[in-house]
């Protein structure tokens, strides 16, 4: 298992700087960053020429990548054009996303498995096709539709809860954003319990547990869900990476300053190192959550064992 | 029915009556194809330290029965819709769901065919055997896990102490197969019930199993029904026999008597389909045809379509259970043939 996780790690290190240096790459290839900075009027030359040397941009591309991984691990993300520097904005944006993300995963964790686990053992009820049908509406309707619905209908029309978030974004004016960002992920989390739960239902070790003449309950818990939900574990694991940077839909419908937000207005803005800078830690969560579901199931499944 | 009064009254003579009997039990299995009929009128009975093999191809019903007995049946879409299983002198069908869970394990337990997919892969098997003394008995998890060691132990399972943390797919067949068998001994059940516990092992493995199941129900004076296909398991270790052919028993025996002089045309051909020796090089027998679909039932009796012995008359009575001797019956209309003629299989029609 140790070594496992040593390989592990390293194997990260590849993906780290390939996935990086393609940001990278893309973000100061797409456009002038200093032209950027000036907005509408046109730079005077001097200052230009100026600002180009300080930001190395003339410098050769790999050269100027190796300047920044440099700054990156001494914790320095650079400034982003507003003057505000990078790390500043991702200490104000982070909490903020991670809250909503937490707001989300709840969200799938206990509506999305119980709804599996009921229609799971209710399989071809109509309750089962129901539920079945408001999934399949749920994943066909895009993000920013059923975001904009439920924002009118609890925020303005009935007004259960405010329409937008205010900038310190408390856990309880997040819950409809985190339902709306859960929504998709929420679907698929009850249809994965729904067929583990299913598939596991006719397998021949729960028949032993009926002989061994154990309580309904204790053959549901221990051993029916015990199993079944090996799979949606780890695909709320990974889900936690796709949350975290797929909230830019959600952040800006109820206008949450969160990672979503920031990238989103540092890329309408081409603000280069606040885009490089969050991406490359949404990479980094990416990948150590990939790693922890990959141990976590080792845990869950004692039949998976990494040499 | 014919059937069930004649082997009633067989057995009816103790008081008290035997440990398990089994009366006329019907089961279908309602699928949007129809109705399967797999178990058409069973009635067999097991004695304290007795051990009955049910023999039979695969879907002739002997493992629907042991569902039904041990209450286990997959329903829906399988229902019983008839008969008795007296158990102990209770009829089980008759119990509460509550009550039927606590016969269930402690009083009648059961080993199935293939260990690795019967035990439970994300539970250590000591979780898996302690499990019968904290529901069952109330013990505390730590006691639980001594009395596992000491059930693995009995079975012979080496190392008991450090395996109790194992999962199964750690184990080998064979100590599967005895983990299988702790857990049904874990309550010293009065039945047990053993679906082809052997199957799915090596031969030299089977024969190991088959020994320590047969020490264990000796030593606890267990009634053991044994489910097989496989006639050679039977012999050593059975005392009686029921053959089962498309939900119905055709044949019921004492053991040894079977084997000398079968009287039904299907024992006669799963008898002759054993390789032998002595005939090495001829060709293997095998019973023509094919198992009757459990939807479509053939009217009269269920073999004639594939026996050789085959009249008018079998294809539309229904053979009841002729008494063939003190303890034996068969239902077969012409049985006194089937008897009396000792040669190799009849072609004659």
């Amino acid at each position: 298992m140790g070594r496992y996780v040593i390989r592990r790690l390293l194997q990260m290190i590849p993906v780290f700087i390939g996935s990086t240096f393609l940001i990278f790459f893309m973000v100061y290839a797409l456009g002038d960053p200093v032209a950027a900075l000036f907005g509408d009027r046109a730079p005077d030359p001097a200052t230009a020429a100026q600002i180009r040397n300080d930001l190395h941009l003339n410098d050769p591309l790999w050269k100027q990548y190796l300047i920044y991984m440099k700054n990156i691990f001494t914790g320095d993300f650079g400034t982003a054009f507003n003057g505000e520097s990078v790390t500043s904005l991702m200490g104000s944006a982070f909490p903020v996303t991670i809250r909503l993300t937490i707001v989300a995963i709840l969200f799938e964790i206990v509506i999305g498995i119980s709804l599996g686990v009921l229609t799971g053992m209710r399989r071809g009820k109509p309750d089962d096709t129901g539920v079945l049908l408001l999934t399949l509406i749920v994943i066909s309707v895009p993000t920013f539709v059923t975001g904009y619905v439920l924002q009118y209908l609890f925020g303005v029309q009935w007004g259960w809860v405010s329409p937008s978030v205010s900038p310190e974004a408390p856990f309880n004016e997040l819950i409809l954003p985190g339902l709306v960002l859960a929504l998709v992920s929420l679907a698929y989390v009850t249809r994965l319990t729904r067929t583990s739960i299913a598939e596991n239902t006719r397998a021949d070790y729960l028949r032993t547990a009926v002989a061994k003449g154990l309580p309904r309950h204790r053959i549901i818990i221990r051993h029916l869900l015990r199993n079944s939900l090996i799979p949606v574990v780890t695909f709320i694991g990974t889900d936690v990476g796709f949350l975290m940077g797929g909230a830019i839909v959600t952040e800006r419908i109820f206008n949450i300053h969160g990672v979503g937000y920031q990238l989103y207005q540092g890329i309408l803005r081409n603000n280069a190192p606040t885009v490089v800078g969050f991406v490359t830690i949404l990479v980094l969560v990416f990948l150590i959550a990939n790693l922890l579901v990959d141990l976590l199931y080792a845990v869950l499944d004692p039949r998976i064992r990494y040499a | 029915m014919a059937t069930s009064v004649e082997l009633s009254t067989e057995e009816g003579g103790t008081e008290g009556g035997p440990l398990l009997d089994v009366r006329n039990l019907h089961v279908e299995f309602r699928t949007r194809e129809g109705v399967a009929r797999a178990v058409n009128g069973v009635d067999y009975s097991v004695d304290a330290g007795e051990t009955l093999a049910v023999l039979g191809e695969s879907g002739s019903g002997k493992s629907v029965t042991a569902q039904a007995i041990m209450g286990i049946l997959d329903s829906p879409p399988g229902f019983v819709t008839q008969g008795k299983i007296i158990f102990q002198g209770r009829d089980m069908l008759k119990l509460s769901g509550e009550e039927r869970r606590k016969v269930r394990g402690a009083r009648m337990a059961m080993i199935f065919q293939d260990a690795l997919s019967s035990l439970n892969p994300v539970l250590n098997v000591g979780e898996q055997l302690g499990e019968m003394f904290t529901v069952h008995r109330g013990l505390s998890r730590k006691q639980a896990r001594a009395k596992a060691v000491e059930l693995m132990e009995r079975v012979r399972i080496p190392a008991a102490k450090e395996r109790v943390r194992s999962y199964p797919h750690q184990f080998s067949g064979g100590m599967r197969q005895r983990v299988m068998i702790a857990m049904a001994m874990a309550l010293e059940p009065e039945l047990i019930i053993a679906d082809e516990p052997t199957t799915a092992l090596d031969v030299t493995v089977q024969a190991q199993v088959m020994d320590l199941l047969a020490d264990l129900q000796r030593e606890y004076n267990m009634g053991l029904i044994l489910i097989t296909h496989d006639l050679g398991v039977v012999a050593d270790v059975a005392d009686k026999i029921a053959v089962m052919y498309a939900g119905r028993i055709v044949e019921t025996s004492p053991v040894h008597d079977i084997y000398a002089k079968p009287a039904h045309p299907y024992t006669k051909g799963l008898l002759d389909s054993i390789p032998r020796l002595d005939q090495k090089g001829q060709e293997l027998y095998a019973i023509k045809g094919l198992p009757p679909n459990l939807l479509h039932i053939p009217p009269g009796c269920a073999f004639n379509p594939r026996c050789p012995l085959a009249q008018d008359v079998c294809r539309t009575e229904v053979p009841p259970l002729y008494r063939v001797s003190r303890d034996r019956a068969s239902a077969c209309h012409f049985w006194k043939e089937v008897v009396g003629d000792d040669s190799a299989p009849a072609d004659k029609a």
